[in-house]
């Protein structure tokens, strides 16, 4: 073989390799194994008496073609194909992803508009205290039809689907506005706190396209959840500035614009830009980067040397945690937390990686997040009958043990696929199969607990 | 003589799990194999191996660990688990079943009728 001819066939398998790359179904390291197949395959053919370009190219088609290629890798790498959705043609992608642009916006014009449709009826957005209780049972009820709907039409969701969602809707329309609440009661703000978690759940029935049992399908819809809630806080953050300088600008020629403002904007942009998140999260998801993994990334480490420090402290100190009525939810919010913070770092990861030094840390983090609440669990359970069952308190433990059992189970997981006793797909899995018991709770509380509480 | 694609599918997992419980191998020692035993007969796209090796990894089926080459690559090897042995026993039970049954009708006899060209 001369210098010459083996310099060619390393251009070739350059730009072999850099023509892959851009396809986001195969990775750097699927490349590699090709490569290491293609070369053995060149090998092979120069032994049989061809030259080298002879043999790059027969070796290359024998590969298959790039698109069917592709299209296989995907398939068995959904994690992947969350980056880039579509393997299909340009123009293809160039018309479907207008038409459902203009679907998008028609939806999300249709749920600012729903939002105002009470108002024909008298209720008012800033009127009265039942008026205003009136959106705050029925707030989500509105608005969320719509992002589910965008879904089953993008899905094209079966009509047993389509009634299955209808009917959870329903459901929550009457258990919210069925019983006489007392206003501002906890069974109330309890209701209200949890419809959006069991109806944001049911959404993802529409998302998945009716196959919501798919492990693969849950966790797109994990991942598409954190992105749609970091897109949906910047356009709050531009509707907030842009309300602001409106206001500041007709203040200038002397008209007060807060009023219209409050009753029109606010409300119909606020329920729009719900529809108008989800759409440029399907959109733009070939584009952008997740996010949601990468702010794991950074508070990964905080928490759990914040968890440590606190600790340590307590071991030094040896001061007890105080019992009051909130500290049950703070120890709450601190473990649905670390869940979070657990699932989206799992989102992202590639589930044939060995264990990583995040990896040891996020179960440092899981572990101490565990023995923080139960420290804390033990003060508020010595006490718990001093204070008795009340609904806030009853939910709050219940959620408290549902966070406790995925941690704890996580930690096992994490613990055996560090020690290469297991794989990491079944802490995945665990995490998939879990989200059912969020819904379930959720809907317990929102339908079951006002009745056993006596709408208190 | 082509063997339909539907068929070649089929038959990917059991050949690649019992091609591997014969020892560690790699993409394309498993592809010159499947080329060997059928006699050039099974004819597979080179390329659609690896996402089928990829998801008996997933599924624990099959172990991988990256290695080198005799010319110093790097190259992927694959090895059987004992997940991947019990499946190929069932894989093997389940293909007893189809063969038998098709050999229990007129299949193995059949003659086509020659027709008029």
């Amino acid at each position: 073989m001369s210098h010459a001819e083996s310099q060619v066939l390393e251009e070739r398998i350059a730009e072999w390799r850099s023509y892959l790359r851009r396809r986001q179904a195969i990775q750097a390291t699927d490349i590699d194994e090709l490569e290491d197949h293609l070369r053995s395959r060149v090998a092979d053919l120069k032994e049989a008496g061809l030259d080298e370009e002879e043999a790059f190219l027969i070796g290359v088609k024998r590969l298959g073609e790039l698109d069917t290629l592709s299209q296989e890798f995907a398939r068995e790498h959904s994690e992947r194909l969350w980056k880039r959705l579509v393997v299909a043609g340009d123009d293809e992608v160039g018309s479907r992803w207008n038409r459902e642009a203009l679907v998008a916006v028609g939806l999300a014009i249709a749920a600012g508009a729903a939002i105002k449709v009470p108002e024909l009826f008298g209720i008012q957005w800033n009127g009265p205290e039942t008026d205003q209780l009136f959106y705050v049972r029925n707030l989500v009820l509105i608005i969320l039809p719509f992002l589910a709907g965008f879904f089953a039409w993008k899905r094209g969701l079966s009509v047993t689907g389509q009634i299955a969602l209808g009917a959870t809707w329903v459901v929550g329309l009457l258990a919210m506005n069925l019983p006489s609440f007392t206003p501002g009661g906890d069974t109330l703000i309890l209701a209200v706190i949890h419809l959006p978690i069991a109806l944001w759940l049911t959404v993802g029935v529409a998302y998945a396209g009716g196959a919501w049992r798919s492990h693969d399908h849950r966790m797109n819809y994990v991942r598409f959840s954190g992105e749609w809630f970091i897109y949906y806080v910047l356009i709050a953050l531009g509707g907030g500035v842009f309300m602001g300088l409106t206001v500041f600008v007709f203040s200038a020629i002397g008209f007060d614009s807060e009023e219209s403002l409050i009753i029109w904007i606010l409300p119909v942009g606020a329920a729009g830009a719900v529809i108008v998140a989800g759409w440029l999260v399907e959109a733009k998801q070939s584009v952008i980067e997740n996010m949601a993994p990468v702010l794991t990334l950074i508070f990964t480490p905080l928490f759990a040397l914040m968890l440590l420090v606190f600790l340590v402290t307590m071991a030094f100190t040896g001061s007890g945690i105080e019992v009051d009525r909130d500290v049950l939810i703070g120890f709450d919010l601190l473990l649905v937390l670390v869940v979070a913070l657990l699932l989206y770092s799992i989102s992202a990861r590639d589930p044939h990686a060995d264990p990583t030094a995040f990896d040891a840390l996020s179960l440092l983090l899981v572990l101490c997040a565990l023995l923080v609440d139960a420290l804390a669990l033990w003060a508020i359970l010595a006490r718990i009958t001093e204070f008795g069952f009340t609904p806030n308190r009853v939910a709050a433990l219940g959620e408290n043990l549902i966070l406790v059992v995925n941690l704890g189970w996580s930690a096992v997981l994490y613990t055996k696929f560090l020690r290469k006793r297991g794989s990491f797909t079944a802490l995945e899995r665990w995490q998939t199969g879990y989200l059912p018991v969020y819904a379930v709770w959720a809907a317990i509380v929102v339908v079951v607990f006002p009745t056993l509480f006596g709408f208190r | 003589m082509d063997i339909g694609k539907d068929l070649v599918a089929a038959s990917a997992t059991p050949l690649v799990l019992a091609i591997l419980s014969e020892g560690e191998s790699y993409g394309y020692a498993i592809i010159k194999r499947v080329d060997e035993l059928s006699s050039g007969r099974l004819k597979w796209t080179d390329g659609m191996l690896y996402p089928v090796l990829h998801r008996l990894e997933r599924n624990g089926l099959v172990e991988a660990k990256w290695g080198k080459s005799e010319a110093g690559r790097r190259r992927k090897y694959y090895q059987l688990t004992e997940q991947g042995s019990e499946e190929l026993a069932s894989q093997q039970k389940q293909w007893q079943v189809v063969n038998e049954t098709l050999r229990s009708t007129p299949f193995q006899l059949f003659q086509p009728t020659p027709q008029a060209v």
